[in-house]
C-alpha cells in the first residue's frame, strides 16, 4: 500500500516537473509600431503567433515601443514581472544601445535582434542577430514587375537611402531589366518609416507620371498598394502579403518568413541549445533557400510568362546557382561599382555597406 | 444658516491666519485650495471610470486592469523607477511651454529646443574625447542649454520685435530642428559605421552620465526636479517673476510702468528653452549616446500636455508628469497581462486628458468652494 502511494507520488511528481519545464520556456516580442500594420511589425507578430503554438511556449508581446528608455524598460519588464529568458526585440534601433545596454544586466537570458551587427568580442554573448536576405525575393519581384509593365515605367516609394533599402531597390531594378531592358524605376524617398500622407502622395506622383507597376519599402506598405489598387495599376508587396487589400492589381511580393526562423530559435532553446554555450550561433543569416524569405502567392493579373520567368529565377535560388551582384554593374551615375569578373554573394559584408542606386533606377541617394 | 456655517469655519481657522504688510488679517483661502485639489482628483476618478468601461467593452475586467496599472507604475519601488525615468524628460520639455505661459505666450517649441540641444552637446562633446567625464558633462549641459536656450528665444524674439504668432513659429521651428538633426547625422557628424539607423559618432562610455546608485534612475530626474523647483521660485518669489507675470497680466501696463518687455520676453524664452534643451542632453547623454533620430521622441509634445494640465504651475508640472510617465510605464503591462490592444494606454491618456481640461471649466461652479470675504 505504501509502496503504491510512494509510485503515485513519484509519478505524480514527475508529471508535475515535466509540465513546470515544459511551461518553462516564455519568450517576449517586442514591436515598434502595430501589430497589424500589414508590414514589419506585422511579419513579426505572425512569426511570433506561430510560435505561441509550439506545446511549452508562452508568448508575451508589447505592440508600438519607442526606440527610447521605454525599449529597455519594457525588456526588464518583461523579464522581472514576466520571468521571459529569451526576447526578440525586433525593431532595428533597438540594438544599439538598449539591447546592448539590457543584455548586461542580464546575462542569463538571451535577446535576438533582427538585422543589428554583432561584433565579436565587444558585444555580450548573450545576444545574437538574425536577417533575411529579401532582396533574392525583391528581384523576383522585379522579374513579375518588368514582365507586366506596359509603359515600362516602375515605382519605388521607399524610406530612406541607407543600405537595407538600397539593396532592395536595386535588386527589384536587376530582377526587372533582367527581363526587360528597357524598363526603368523611379524611386522616391519619403524620409522616415511610416509617413502615411507623404507615402500616398509619392505613390500618386509616380502614377501620375505614368508608372504602372508600384513597389516600396516603408513599414506599413498599406497605403502605398492601396493607392495603386485605387488607381488601377498593379503592385508588388513588401514585408508581409498585401494581397487581401489589393485583390485586382496585387502582382507578387517579397515576404519575411519569420515563423520558420522564430521556430527554429524556439526548438533549440527548448533542446537546451543557448547563445552563451556557443551552440547557438551569434549571426544567422538567410534567404529563399533557407526559408528565411518568401515570394507572395501570384494575383490573378500575373501572365504565365512571368511566371514562368520568376519560377526559373526561384529554382536559381533554391539550388544556389544565382548571384544577383554580378560585374559588371554601373550605378546610375555611370559609374563601375562592380567590376567585370567579380561575383558579390549575398553574404558579401561589402553589400550590407551599399550606398549607391544600379543604373535604371531614376533617383539619387541623397534626395 | 449658510453664513453662520461659514463663519464657524473661518474661526476654526483663525490660528492659521497671518498678517500681511498693511497689517490686516489674511484667511488661509482653503476653500479655494480645497477646489483646486479636489477637482483633479475628481477628474482623474471620473476619466478611470470610463476607461474602465472602455475596458469591459474590449473584454477585460475593468478592476483587473486598474490593479494592474498601479502595479506596473507605483505598485513598487522596481514599478516606480520605470515611472521616474518616464517621467524626468516630461518635467523639463514641459517648462519649455509652463514658463513663456506666464508672459502671455503659447510656446510649443520644446520639441525643437530638446533636438537641437541634445545635437549640440554631441557635438561638444565629441571635441573632447579625452577629457574627464565632469567635465565633458558640464559642456554638454551648458551647450545643451544655451543653444536649446537660444532657439526659443528665437521664437519669442520673433513674436515681439516683429509680432510672429509665436505657437506657429515655434512649432515650425521644430521641423526646422527636425530637419537640421536629420541634416547633420546623414553629413556633418555621420559615424559612417551607423549603416541602417544613421547616427553621429558615438561618445566614449566612460564620459556618459551614470545611473544614480544602483537603480535605472539616470540624472535627468534630478534636473527636471530642480528645474522645476527654480522655475516655481523664480516666477512665483523674484522680482524678474514679478515683471513676467505683470506683462502676462498686462503688457501695455507693463509697458506703461516701465517693464523692458523686449529684454524680459527674450530672457524669460531662453530660460524656458534651457530646460528641454537640458532633456535633450540627457537623453544623449545618458540614454542614446550619441545623436540619432531617436531625440525625436515626442517628449517636447507630451510636455505640452503637461504644462496644460498642471495650469502652468511648475510645482504642478512634477506631479502630472509622474503620473503621465506612471500612465506610459503601464502601457505594456496592460498588452502583456490583460491582452488589450496596444493603443488601450492612449485611450486612456486621452481619456484623462479631456477629462482635466473639461474639469477647467467647473472652477468657480460651486458654492461651497467659494471664499467668503468676511
Amino acid at each position: 500500500m505504501i509502496k503504491r502511494s510512494l509510485i503515485c507520488l513519484l509519478v505524480s511528481l514527475a508529471a508535475l516537473s515535466s509540465t513546470v519545464l515544459a511551461d518553462d520556456l516564455t519568450i517576449g516580442f517586442i514591436y515598434v509600431g502595430p501589430k497589424d500594420d500589414y508590414g514589419y511589425n506585422q511579419a513579426h507578430a505572425l512569426g511570433a503567433a506561430s510560435v505561441a503554438k509550439l506545446p511549452g511556449v508562452k508568448v508575451l508581446e508589447e505592440a508600438n515601443v519607442p526606440e527610447t528608455v521605454a525599449v529597455q524598460e519594457t525588456m526588464r519588464d518583461m523579464i522581472v514581472q514576466d520571468n521571459a529568458t529569451v526576447l526578440f526585440p525586433t525593431s532595428f534601433g533597438y540594438y544599439d544601445p538598449h539591447i546592448l545596454k539590457v543584455a548586461k544586466q542580464f546575462p542569463k537570458v538571451q535577446f535576438f535582434h533582427c538585422g543589428g551587427f554583432y561584433v565579436v568580442g565587444k558585444h555580450p554573448a548573450n545576444v545574437g542577430t538574425y536577417f533575411g536576405y529579401i532582396d533574392e525575393a525583391e528581384y523576383i519581384s522585379g522579374i513579375v514587375a518588368g514582365l507586366t509593365t506596359k509603359s515600362n515605367k516602375l515605382g519605388f516609394v521607399a524610406a530612406k537611402p541607407i543600405p537595407q533599402v538600397l539593396r532592395n531597390i536595386n535588386s527589384f531594378t536587376l530582377g526587372a531589366r533582367s527581363v526587360n531592358p528597357a524598363a526603368t524605376v523611379q524611386v522616391v524617398f519619403t524620409g522616415d518609416w511610416s509617413l502615411p500622407v507623404k507615402e500616398a502622395e509619392a505613390a500618386n506622383s509616380l502614377i501620375n507620371q505614368g508608372v504602372d507597376v508600384l513597389t516600396c519599402h516603408v513599414d506599413s506598405p498599406k497605403v502605398v498598394i492601396q493607392t495603386a489598387e485605387t488607381r488601377g495599376i498593379s503592385s508588388c508587396g513588401y514585408h508581409a502579403s498585401q494581397a487581401a487589400i489589393a485583390p485586382k492589381g496585387y502582382l507578387t511580393g517579397a515576404e519575411w518568413d519569420w515563423s520558420h526562423v522564430y521556430g527554429m530559435y524556439a526548438n533549440e532553446i527548448k533542446a537546451g541549445k543557448s547563445l552563451q554555450d556557443g551552440s547557438i550561433p551569434h549571426v544567422v543569416r538567410g534567404g529563399l533557400k533557407d526559408g528565411f524569405v518568401k515570394v507572395s502567392d501570384y494575383g490573378p493579373s500575373v501572365s504565365d510568362k512571368a511566371k514562368e520567368a520568376a519560377e526559373a529565377a526561384k529554382a536559381k535560388f533554391m539550388d544556389g546557382t544565382m548571384v544577383i551582384y554580378k560585374g559588371e554593374i554601373k550605378d546610375n551615375t555611370g559609374k563601375v561599382v562592380i567590376p567585370a569578373g567579380v561575383e558579390m554573394k549575398q553574404k558579401d559584408p561589402e553589400l550590407e555597406k551599399m550606398n549607391w542606386l544600379v543604373e535604371g533606377v531614376l533617383g539619387s541617394t541623397t534626395s | 444658516m449658510e453664513n453662520a456655517q461659514v463663519e464657524k469655519a473661518g474661526s476654526l481657522l483663525e490660528p492659521l491666519t497671518d498678517s500681511d504688510s498693511s497689517g490686516q488679517k489674511r484667511h488661509f483661502r482653503w476653500r479655494s485650495h480645497l477646489e483646486s485639489i479636489l477637482i483633479p482628483i475628481g477628474a482623474i476618478l471620473v476619466s478611470l471610470a470610463a476607461f474602465g468601461a472602455f475596458c469591459a467593452l474590449a473584454g477585460a475586467n475593468p478592476f483587473a486592469v486598474y490593479a494592474s496599472i498601479h502595479k506596473a507604475a507605483f505598485g513598487s519601488w522596481y514599478s516606480f523607477q520605470n515611472t521616474l525615468v518616464r517621467a524626468a524628460p516630461l518635467m523639463l520639455c514641459s517648462l519649455g511651454t509652463a514658463i513663456p505661459f506666464q508672459l502671455g505666450l503659447v510656446m510649443i517649441g520644446s520639441e525643437g529646443a530638446l533636438v537641437i540641444g541634445g545635437l549640440c552637446a554631441t557635438i561638444a562633446a565629441l571635441q573632447f574625447p579625452t577629457a574627464s567625464p565632469l567635465m565633458v558633462q558640464v559642456v554638454m549641459a551648458g551647450v545643451g542649454m544655451v543653444t536649446g536656450g537660444l532657439w526659443l528665444a528665437i521664437a519669442g524674439g520673433l513674436k515681439h520685435y516683429r509680432g510672429v504668432n509665436e505657437t506657429i513659429s515655434s512649432l515650425m521651428m521644430n521641423y526646422i530642428a527636425i530637419a537640421i538633426l536629420n541634416q547633420a547625422i546623414n553629413t556633418w557628424v555621420r559615424d559612417p559605421s551607423s549603416l541602417n539607423k544613421p547616427a553621429s559618432y558615438p561618445i566614449p562610455d566612460e564620459q556618459m552620465l551614470q545611473p544614480l546608485g544602483d537603480t535605472t534612475i539616470h540624472w535627468g530626474l534630478v534636473f527636471g526636479l530642480v528645474a522645476c523647483l527654480l522655475a516655481w521660485v523664480l516666477i512665483s518669489q523674484t522680482t524678474l517673476g514679478f515683471q513676467i507675470r505683470t506683462i502676462g497680466g498686462n503688457v501695455r501696463a507693463a509697458q506703461i510702468a516701465g517693464i523692458p518687455v523686449g529684454r524680459i520676453t527674450l530672457i524669460t524664452c531662453f530660460l524656458a528653452g534651457a530646460c528641454p534643451g537640458l532633456a535633450g542632453m540627457v537623453e544623449v547623454a545618458a540614454v542614446h549616446g550619441r545623436a540619432n533620430e531617436s531625440l525625436n521622441a515626442w517628449y517636447g509634445y507630451s510636455g505640452i500636455l503637461v504644462a496644460f494640465l498642471a495650469r502652468h504651475n511648475p510645482l504642478g508640472c512634477i506631479l502630472i508628469s509622474i503620473l503621465l510617465g506612471g500612465l506610459l510605464a503601464s502601457g505594456g503591462i496592460l498588452q502583456r497581462d490583460q491582452h488589450l490592444p496596444d493603443a488601450a494606454i492612449m485611450v486612456f491618456q486621452g481619456l484623462v486628458f479631456l477629462v482635466i481640461l473639461f474639469s477647467e471649466s467647473l472652477y468657480g461652479r460651486w458654492k461651497i468652494f467659494r471664499e467668503v470675504e468676511s
